[in-house]
């Protein structure tokens, strides 16, 4: 292979990991600062594009070999499922739940089922974007 | 259920069991199975005629349809439904027994389809005139009007058959429609839809103003129907049916309907000046028209469809004469406008009759030489002896000549125009002498066709070299019903008052209800010999003038007049039809142009217009900036920027430049999400614009070559004006929404969240706590709208439809 961007290669690999890192503390900061679900999928998936980029689509399937179709509906199921958690409990769709405890090495913590709820938005938003980027930049004809 | 509504089904019922016995029974004509049904349903019928000269009594049984709208199948016998039930069972055998022998070919003709339309339409007629509910009335109505254009369209094979049956629909529903609208505002008016109840209640229609109207939709019906100028041009175009149809359907039961109906509300709208008029003159115009047009015809079957359409208007008419009778308090004489009612119920029975006989008559001289035009016939007299007995009979009957039924009922018709020139009523003053003067030309031109119809046909030279087949006298079968209907002719005709008590009677009372004392009768006697009176004279001068102008043929037959056939309203329904459609062609094709870019405009002007309207509609145009925050200065520069941007992508003549330039839009929007304190916003805006950017150049990549650089926006005023009519449109609601939030300030229910986000749902992110707490569901559906949309990219893309292929 010739004239392989070995700078690109090298930044994007330590870049990619700190925007992931990032994406996940969005994701979790979420509740009490900005971010969520939507803006921590949003990051993730621009660094999954960035590799995407950087080296070619076969390079990263071969590292990443998801299935993008099936996250995006584990994604909704577990969003809905977690909205049926409150049917269970005789309570309406979609009721949330919280409370806190105490947890080894976190300490105190809010735990509560948006969290869930929002990790399945999450996985709908990475599965949506790359499905559609990668869908369209493989399609030759 | 009573034994009256099994009479009203039972040809629905027959309808169904047709079709089996035409595949069990192959070997013998499935004619001969329909047969017994109408004679039962006629043997059944007659009972209830008052034969013993007593007032006849009435009877009424009900069913339930659909009780909570007002509609029952209720149906109601007196004089007039019983009447008319009569001829149609009574006709209708005779005719099922004809159609056995006229379309004898078992083999290739669908007799299957012939003998349910038929059954289909006698029980539609029976329960029209059955029927005391409008509502199921009009249902009945419509299905006579269906089972008419099927049975027009029998040989659908042939193009003019096609014609006839399109045309007869168009027309007849039409008018059919028009009466569902009358009888809507019938029952607005009355609160029913029970004719009885109705009738109780004419004085409340006719202070009604929605009297006229009414009364004006349900006369379109009747005329449409019975074939009433200028609405009757279906009929003579409607004789491509097989004789039989023409026989039972145009001459002696559907174009009765119309007729029926008008005399059934008689007591309604009788006795109004309005009512008067219209019937009697449309009456009168086409009794005139059609005796004139049936001259001209050269097709027997022509001839007879002219003058059932002159014969009708002459019913009509003395319908509409005979209303003035509700001027006149009990009645006794003879003298007086009921009369006409007299005459105009005597009529409708002999004509029954004879247009009947004549019918089969022209249907036999068809089946048995091949042609009916009266070019071709002649000399026929003694070749089909019993067939042109039968014709004389028929067609002297119809001229008015003594001692045939015909006669009596046209001496009665003159009487009764006579009568009514010297009305004192409505108005009628010095036009009352018109009356009797059109009716004595139609009936002049009524006994010149009636000559052309005999001679042409029986008497002169017979030219068997232009007939298809050999003439010969027809099988017996054939002659059986028109020996029936002749001989009625000629018994009504000898003893007319075998009727006066049993029928004619009791029809006058339903007609015309409360004119007389209760428990009188009115005064029916018809008698031959009356005098040597004005009627008389008449009819001697129809004699004269009639043969007078026949016998001088020579001279007018080479007429222009003569030589068209076709009725001249044709052109009018022709061109209408066509120039319908071309014109809505027109209109279609101007208005739906296959481009996107005009139903954007249309869209767009649509938004104005309407937005716009309503702004002004309400007085709700406000600009208000009295309470408006204070701008920082850097605001103006980010404002700037953003507008400079959108303004010039329209005018950027490369793709790349103007993703390049919606990218920048959408950071500077991103940046008023901050500037406004949406954290949140802005990060989602700035990932998502990022994202967009890549998807954009992906797609660009893939653009076609060729016109990958020829890009340039063109630049049109109609888009620039509607451009800027939705940006002023858009702008103008927005501000003022904005004063008017100021003026009705209606506390925010953001303070709830911002108050409970905590405490309800355990985080103090309050866009987030919205998302996926308070409001979970909307963004539940959101994330599947992105699902959706993932796949749908993935459709679109992987499975793409092959070449003619279907997706």
């Amino acid at each position: 292979m010739k004239n392989t961007p070995v700078q690109l290669h090298v930044i994007t690999r330590i870049v990619a990991f700190i925007i992931l890192a990032f994406s996940i503390f969005l994701f979790f900061a979420g509740h009490n600062n900005p971010g969520g679900g939507f803006i921590g999928g949003l990051m993730t998936a621009s660094a999954l594009v960035l590799l995407f980029l950087s080296f070619d689509i076969k390079t990263i399937k071969k590292v990443l070999p998801f299935n993008y179709a099936k996250i995006i509906a584990s994604g909704l199921l577990l969003a809905v499922l977690t909205g049926m958690v409150g049917m269970f409990l005789g309570r309406p769709f979609l009721e949330q739940f919280f409370d806190y405890y105490q947890l080894p090495i976190l300490g105190k913590t809010e735990l509560t089922t948006a969290l869930p709820f929002d990790l399945g938005i999450y996985l709908v938003v990475v599965g949506f974007t790359l499905l559609v980027i990668l869908t369209i930049a493989e399609d030759d004809s | 259920m009573s034994t009256l509504h099994f009479v009203t089904l039972a040809p629905f019922i027959m309808a169904i069991f047709v079709p089996i016995i035409y595949k069990k029974f192959r070997h013998l004509h499935t004619g001969w199975f329909i047969l017994p049904l109408p004679l039962i349903l006629f043997i059944y019928l007659f009972q209830y005629l008052p034969l013993d000269g007593s007032p006849m009594e009435t009877v009424s049984y009900s069913v339930s349809w659909v009780p909570s709208l007002g509609i029952n199948f209720t149906v109601y016998l007196d004089g007039l439904s019983l009447l008319f039930a009569l001829l149609i069972t009574g006709i209708g055998t005779l005719v099922v027994l004809y159609s056995i022998y006229y379309i004898a070919n078992k083999k290739e003709e669908p007799l299957n389809n012939f003998y349910v339309y038929l059954m289909m339409f006698m029980g539609a007629m029976l329960g029209v005139v059955l029927s005391d509910n409008l509502i199921v009335l009009y249902v009945f109505w419509e299905i006579t009007s269906l089972a008419s254009s099927l049975l027009i369209a029998y040989w659908f094979h042939k193009e003019k058959s096609r014609y006839g049956a399109q045309k007869s629909m168009l027309i007849t529903v039409t008018g059919g429609f028009s009466m569902l609208a009358g009888f809507t505002l019938m029952y607005l008016m009355t609160d029913t839809f029970s004719i009885r109840g109705i009738i109780a209640m004419a004085d409340v229609i006719v202070t009604s103003p929605l009297f006229i109207p009414a009364m004006l939709l349900i006369l379109l019906g009747a005329f449409t129907k019975s074939a009433q100028f200028p609405f009757h041009i279906w009929l003579p175009d409607a004789m491509e049916a097989p004789t039989p149809v023409s026989a039972y359907l145009h001459s002696a039961t559907m174009v009765k309907a119309g007729i029926y109906l008008v005399a059934r509300m008689t007591p309604v709208f009788g006795g109004q000046a309005e009512w008067f008029w219209i019937i009697s003159t449309f009456g009168l115009f086409t009794l005139l028209w059609g005796s004139v047009s049936a001259v001209r015809q050269k097709d027997l079957k022509g001839i007879l469809a002219f003058s059932t359409i002159s014969q009708l208007g002459l019913i009509m008419s003395l319908l509409g004469l005979g209303s003035a009778g509700y001027h006149y308090e009990i009645i006794d004489g003879t003298s007086l406008p009921i009369v006409a009612v007299l005459a105009a119920v005597f009529h409708l029975i002999n004509h029954a009759t004879f247009k009947g006989s004549l019918f089969m008559v022209v249907g036999i001289i068809d089946h048995e030489t091949g042609t009916r035009d009266i070019r071709k016939l002649g000399g026929l007299m003694t070749i089909m002896p019993i067939t042109f007995t039968v014709s004389l009979i028929g067609i002297a009957s119809m001229a008015g000549l003594p001692p045939f039924n015909g006669f009596l009922s046209k001496e009665m018709f003159f009487t009764g125009t006579l009568n009514s020139a010297t009305l004192d009523v409505f108005n009628v003053g010095n036009f009352g002498v018109i009356f009797p003067i059109v009716a004595w030309i139609a009936s002049v031109f009524t006994f010149i066709y009636c000559m052309i119809m005999l001679f042409k046909t029986f008497t002169g030279k017979h030219q068997p070299e232009k007939l298809d087949k050999a003439a010969h006298e027809a099988p017996i079968g054939l002659l059986i019903s028109p020996i029936i209907l002749a001989s009625l002719v000629i018994v009504f005709g000898l003893f007319p008052n075998l009727l006066s008590y049993t029928i004619i009677e009791p029809v006058m009372q339903s007609i015309m209800p409360g004119l007389t004392a209760p428990g009188e009768q009115f005064y029916v006697n018809i008698y031959h010999w009356h005098g040597f009176n004005t009627e008389l004279f008449m009819t001697m001068g129809v004699v004269f003038f009639g043969a007078f102008i026949f016998l001088n043929q020579k001279k007018w037959q080479d007429t222009t007049f003569y030589l068209r056939e076709r009725d001249p309203l044709n052109w009018f329904y022709d061109n209408g039809l066509t120039g319908l459609i071309n014109g809505s062609t027109v209109v279609n094709n101007v208005q739906m142009t296959g481009r996107l870019r005009d139903y954007f405009s249309y869209m767009f002007i649509f938004l104005i217009a309407i937005v716009s309207f309503m702004l002004w509609q309400s007085n709700a145009l406000a600009v208000d900036f009295t309470n408006i925050t204070e701008i920082p200065s850097y605001m103006y520069f980010v404002s700037l920027s953003l507008i400079l941007c959108t303004i010039v992508i329209p005018f950027v003549s490369k793709r790349i430049s103007a993703i390049v330039l919606m990218g920048v839009v959408g950071f500077l929007v991103a940046l008023l999400f901050v500037v406004f304190r949406a954290p949140d916003l802005a990060l989602t805006q700035l990932l998502v614009e990022t994202v967009m950017v890549v998807l954009f150049l992906l797609v660009f990549y893939h653009l076609p070559e060729l016109r990958k650089e020829t890009f340039k926006p063109v630049f049109r005023l109609s888009n620039l004006i509607i451009s800027i009519g939705v940006g002023l449109v858009v702008t103008l609601t927005a501000l003022s929404v904005h004063a008017y939030s100021y003026e009705n300030p209606i506390s925010p229910i953001s303070d709830f969240f911002v108050e409970n986000s905590y405490a309800l749902a355990g985080g103090n992110n309050i866009v987030n706590v919205i998302l996926v707490d308070f409001r979970g569901l909307d963004t539940l559906l959101e994330v599947l709208v992105l699902g959706i949309v993932a796949l749908g990219v993935v459709v679109l893309i992987k499975f793409k439809a092959r070449k003619g292929e279907d997706v």
